[in-house]
């Protein structure tokens, strides 16, 4: 008889989810997870939804350093996680909301952290002020560290300061987030390139951080590349830019790649002067690098794309570049991978160009005998999770450790680095890292009335805003996004699931009504006899698919010792199971990570 | 009752059926029952049964009379036309609509309240005449509605949520199906749902009237230590003495049943009724054998459940009246209504 059955646990069940390890509920955020710093995104989205953007703006410092900057300029792997995407088409304009946070908030001084007037002793040394230094500094420096940063520029930022032009990232905005980490008394020592590690070593550094990013643009040697000046290389040219260097630009450019700096490079060059604008790619478009937005933004600008070009010859004649000579490649696919065929050759007159294909680390000032070993391709042996290199004390982040990446990555790999500087300078091992933890709380208000906004809002994804085509190309300054108006923010923070709103489980307490099966609009959950993970995906109400989404799977229920299953996969965090629950067995509870920064405490509460 | 609305965002992988319908496009409002109401699960029960047997929700007609389980209706096929009678008189109004149109389903839910007690002689009625319809009793053992008094299902013995014990017997609407000459008698519960949609199915398939007893628990007033209608104790108690597997018309019979000493019943529509497994000495088709294997084992307070009896060769309502068969709605004025000569017509052949 099939309610006597013991589905009890066996060699062939799954044992029930702990979640207790942060990292299960930590994953149903998916935003969350997918930021390489874990910024508490949902929790953010509340605090603007209530007009509380002062404290958004500090949960999102917490984390991410450079709410401001990133507002504007994130990569947002965020955004690409987003369970909107899952549960209808677009995600949360993530990003845009940081910004909205950013915009509206207000003086936040007195709410940075408190920097010890009396010191602990020890000394760290900063190479590059980009992000992940300026991170390192951040952590640091309110534990009584005395940082030194030496930056080869005379401003601090890094490619944020050198690279992303100001159309983007305003000036203002840059200076305020960079300033309020110098101004916890960083002794930085501008226009002082490091030439030497071996001399830098000597000075008796604690330890040292080395976050020099990737500055050396790549070259394309093709004939004709040095019989003129009018071929640039991407990341040094919009450095001249930034630094008022090069004013204008010839007439005809052309841009060779397609990434973030192919990107900024002819949106520049529109502003520079420069009236048209092609960008060559070698492959078609599903293959680019950059993220469809940025290439739909320099689309807009009327900036052509032609792709399935291979640069072939720089045309010059009595030393003026005329045009390029281009290969037209066709694509096919050929045992997963792509082979292409010459079909003819071109050219494109022009009368400039600039390669932005890319960049490279580069370490000629960090001598070889001094501990620190490189591999093959000239790159140091990094530690993945202390940020250590071969020689104890001396650690690598951001775009420096294992080539370009982005901010929020630099500041990720900043914090982990500084718990790393900590631990060394307090005589422990990098290897031990303070643990994550987290704390769960009840939403329920009343029956069927929750702390957080329950209902399911389908509401399409904000627009942004965009200063007109004519307006724009003015002046280099004009910063082209204007941001969200009140209207669009009020309803894109009604668009968040509150995926931090946990379907908290007691098995206990469930009398197996089915209630909660009943209702669940997506069909989330399953009540069966346990078996192994891949036989119970196929059992449940809808095939659970998407492998990449977790199980919940509770202990042996009272009467029947079948297993309530949940599907993590589509969950709206409606709170209808938890509502229809007679019981109680179902309840939504607010998961929060206890994400520890260098100097912070272990998480110790017995679970 | 929960404020919001149920999210209409459906599922990428659910399964369409051959209209194109997911499941949740047989649903209707969101329920006001208590939560954890047996009653819901039957209702989601009724949803799947409809979705997989690719009804169109627009030729059902969903009918009730008073009471929790009587306001479900509601709570699926939004599409399906609906009619709320008055209490325990639902089978009158079944009955003319039935007469009317007999190219739709019908579908009644009712409570042990509704049918055993105010409307027991409309049950009575509708199984002597071989009304075509699924007939549900969500059976709780009390009047939900009003408060949980104790109703005429309510077993000799079981205790009230204050303590007290039922003096009187239950009625038993499977033995009283049987007694009546009913054509289709199934038992389930509602937190069986494979069980519970397997036999819905066949019930809306079979020709005349199908009753089911579901045992369906009153989480808020039948739901404690010492009631014998309470999620643990009909968990405790059920027995599935009947087996049975619905096999839709056009759908391949994979199962051996012949080989397996099993049987098949054909219901009028093709589809076919597969008995897998049988208790010993059990055979759904012969009324005198359930009612005296019915009889012998009451007193071991087991409850069966399964398809008890069928038997798809009894005629029906409208084979009796010789019922008109394209619906009255489609029945021209004149022919409906052909004036007052023909009426004078009419009485002169009853002078
Ligand atoms: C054109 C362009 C646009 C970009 N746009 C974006 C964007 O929109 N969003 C995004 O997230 N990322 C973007 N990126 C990438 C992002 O800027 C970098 O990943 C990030 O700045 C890396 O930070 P970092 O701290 O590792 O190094 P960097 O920002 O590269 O900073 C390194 C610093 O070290 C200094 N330095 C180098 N060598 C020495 C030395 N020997 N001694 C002293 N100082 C030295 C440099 O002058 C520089 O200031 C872009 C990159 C480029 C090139
Ligand atoms: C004519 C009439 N008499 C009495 C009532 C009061 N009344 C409402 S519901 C109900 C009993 C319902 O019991 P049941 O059919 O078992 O439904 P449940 O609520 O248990 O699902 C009664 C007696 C009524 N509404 N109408
Ligand atoms: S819905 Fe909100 S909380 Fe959920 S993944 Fe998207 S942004 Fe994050
Ligand atoms: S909160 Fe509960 S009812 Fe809502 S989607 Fe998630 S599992 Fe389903
Ligand atoms: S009173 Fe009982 S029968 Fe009525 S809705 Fe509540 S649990 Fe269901
Ligand atoms: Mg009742």
């Amino acid at each position: 008889m099939r309610w006597t059955v013991d589905c009890g646990y066996n060699l062939r069940s799954v044992k029930p989810t702990d979640v207790f390890d942060p990292n299960y509920f930590h994953k149903v955020v998916d935003c969350q997870y997918a930021c390489p710093a874990h910024t508490n995104v949902p929790e953010y989205i509340r605090m603007i939804a209530q007009g509380r953007y002062t404290d958004a703006y500090m949960l999102n410092r917490e984390t991410n350093v450079f709410p401001g900057i990133l507002g504007r300029t994130c990569d947002r792997p965020c955004e690409p996680a987003c369970r909107r995407t899952r549960v209808e088409e677009k995600p949360v304009a993530i990003c845009r909301l940081k910004r909205v946070a950013a915009d509206l908030r207000d003086d936040i001084s007195e709410r940075l952290p408190q920097i010890p007037t009396k010191k602990n002793g020890k000394r760290v040394a900063c190479i590059g002020a980009g992000p992940a230094s300026l991170t390192v500094a951040n952590d640091l420096m309110p534990l009584g560290y005395q940082v030194t940063i030496f930056e080869k520029l005379d401003k601090a930022g890094g490619l944020m300061r050198s690279n992303i032009p100001h159309f983007r990232l305003p000036e203002r905005v840059l200076d305020e987030e960079v300033d309020a980490i110098l101004q916890m008394g960083v002794d930085i020592r501008y226009n002082k390139p490091v030439a030497s590690m071996k001399a830098l070593l000597d000075e008796g550094y604690d330890a040292v951080f080395v976050g020099t990013g990737a500055p050396r643009g790549k070259q394309l040697e093709l004939p004709g590349r040095h019989e003129t000046d009018s071929i640039h290389i991407g990341i040094d040219w919009l450095e001249s830019v930034a630094f008022g260097h090069i004013t204008k630009i010839e007439p005809r450019v052309l841009i060779i790649g397609v990434g973030n700096t192919a990107r900024d490079c002819c949106r520049t060059s529109k502003r520079l002067g420069a009236t048209d604008v092609k960008v060559i790619a070698r492959r078609p478009r599903k293959y680019f690098k950059a993220s469809p937005w940025e290439l739909e933004d320099a689309e807009e600008e009327q900036v052509e794309i032609l792709i399935n070009h291979s640069p072939k010859r720089f045309v010059v004649e009595n030393g003026k570049l005329i045009g390029m000579e281009l290969d037209r490649l066709e694509w096919r696919e050929e045992g997963g991978k792509q082979l292409s065929t010459i079909i003819d050759t071109v050219t494109i007159p022009c009368d400039a160009v600039i390669l932005a294909i890319g960049q490279e680390n580069s370490f000629p000032w960090i001598e070889r005998d001094i501990g620190i070993e490189f591999d093959k391709k000239e790159m140091p042996l990094v530690d993945k999770k202390t940020f250590q290199c071969t020689r104890p004390g001396v650690f690598f982040g951001g775009d420096a450790a294992w080539g370009p990446e982005n901010i929020i990555w630099a500041v990720a790999h900043g914090h982990e680095a500084a718990i790393s500087i900590h631990n060394h300078c307090q005589g422990l091992p990098v290897t031990e890292r303070p643990q994550q933890g987290m704390t769960l709380v009840s939403q329920k208000m009343g029956l069927h009335e929750w702390s957080y906004s329950n209902n399911y809002d389908e509401a399409a994804r904000a627009k942004m805003r965009h200063v007109d085509l004519v307006e724009r190309f003015k002046k280099l300054e004009i910063e082209v996004e204007l941001g969200f108006d009140p209207e669009a923010t009020a309803r894109e923070v009604q668009r968040c699931l509150n995926c931090d709103v946990q379907t908290k489980f007691t098995d206990s307490l469930c009398i197996e009504c089915d209630a909660c099966i009943d209702i669940c609009p997506l069909l989330c959950l399953t009540m069966t006899p346990n078996a192994e993970e891949p036989e119970l995906r196929k059992q449940l109400t809808v095939p659970a698919e998407n492998l990449k989404q977790e199980l919940f799977v509770s202990g042996p229920l009272k009467q029947t010792k079948r297993v309530m299953i949940k599907d993590e996969d589509m969950c709206v965090h409606c709170s209808l199971c938890a509502e229809r629950c007679p019981t109680g067995a179902w309840d939504m509870q607010k998961f929060e990570l206890y994400l520890p920064h260098a100097g912070q405490a272990s998480w110790t509460t017995s679970k | 009752m929960t404020y919001i609305a149920k999210p209409r965002l459906i599922h990428p992988g659910l399964r369409k059926n051959k209209l194109g319908l997911t499941v949740r496009d047989y649903e209707g409002a969101l329920s006001t029952l208590c939560a954890g109401c047996g009653h819901d699960s039957v209702t989601t029960g009724i949803i799947q049964a409809f979705h997989e047997l690719d009804t169109p929700p627009h030729r059902v007609v969903k009918l009730s009379g008073i009471g929790c389980s009587s306001k479900t209706p509601t709570y699926f096929l939004r599409d399906a036309h609906g009619f709320n009678a008055a209490h325990g008189r639902m089978p009158s109004i079944a009955t003319g609509a039935s007469a009317a149109n007999k190219q739709l389903t019908y579908i009644g839910i009712s409570g042990d309240g509704d049918s055993l007690s105010i409307g027991l002689g409309q049950l009575a009625h509708a199984i002597r005449r071989n009304l075509d319809m699924l007939y549900v009793i969500e059976n709780n053992g009390v009047y939900g509605l009003t408060k949980g008094q104790f109703s005429a299902s309510a077993d000799l013995g079981s205790k009230s949520k204050r303590g007290e014990a039922n003096s009187y017997g239950a009625i038993d609407p499977v033995s009283l199906a049987l007694s009546l000459g009913a054509t289709f008698i199934a038992r389930s519960f509602s937190g069986d749902k494979r069980q519970l949609v397997s036999i819905l199915k066949a019930a809306i398939a079979h020709k005349g009237f199908a009753l089911v007893d579901v045992i369906s628990p009153c989480v808020t007033f039948n739901d404690h230590e010492g009631s014998t209608k309470s999620y643990r104790y009909t968990r405790e108690h059920l027995t599935e003495i009947v087996h049975s597997d619905f096999v839709p018309l056009k759908e391949e019979i994979t199962v051996d049943y012949e080989a397996g000493g099993a049987a098949a019943v054909t219901m009028h529509d093709g589809s076919v009724l597969l008995f897998t497994k049988v208790a010993e000495g059990y055979d759904p088709s012969s009324r005198e054998a359930v009612f005296s294997y019915l009889m012998k084992h009451q007193a071991s307070g087991k409850i069966p459940t399964g398809i008890l009896y069928v038997d798809e060769s009894g005629k029906d309502m409208h084979e009796l009246n010789r019922t008109a068969e394209t619906p009255l709605s489609e029945v021209g004025f004149e022919t409906l209504c052909p004036g007052s000569a023909k009426l004078d017509e009419l009485m002169d052949d009853f002078r």
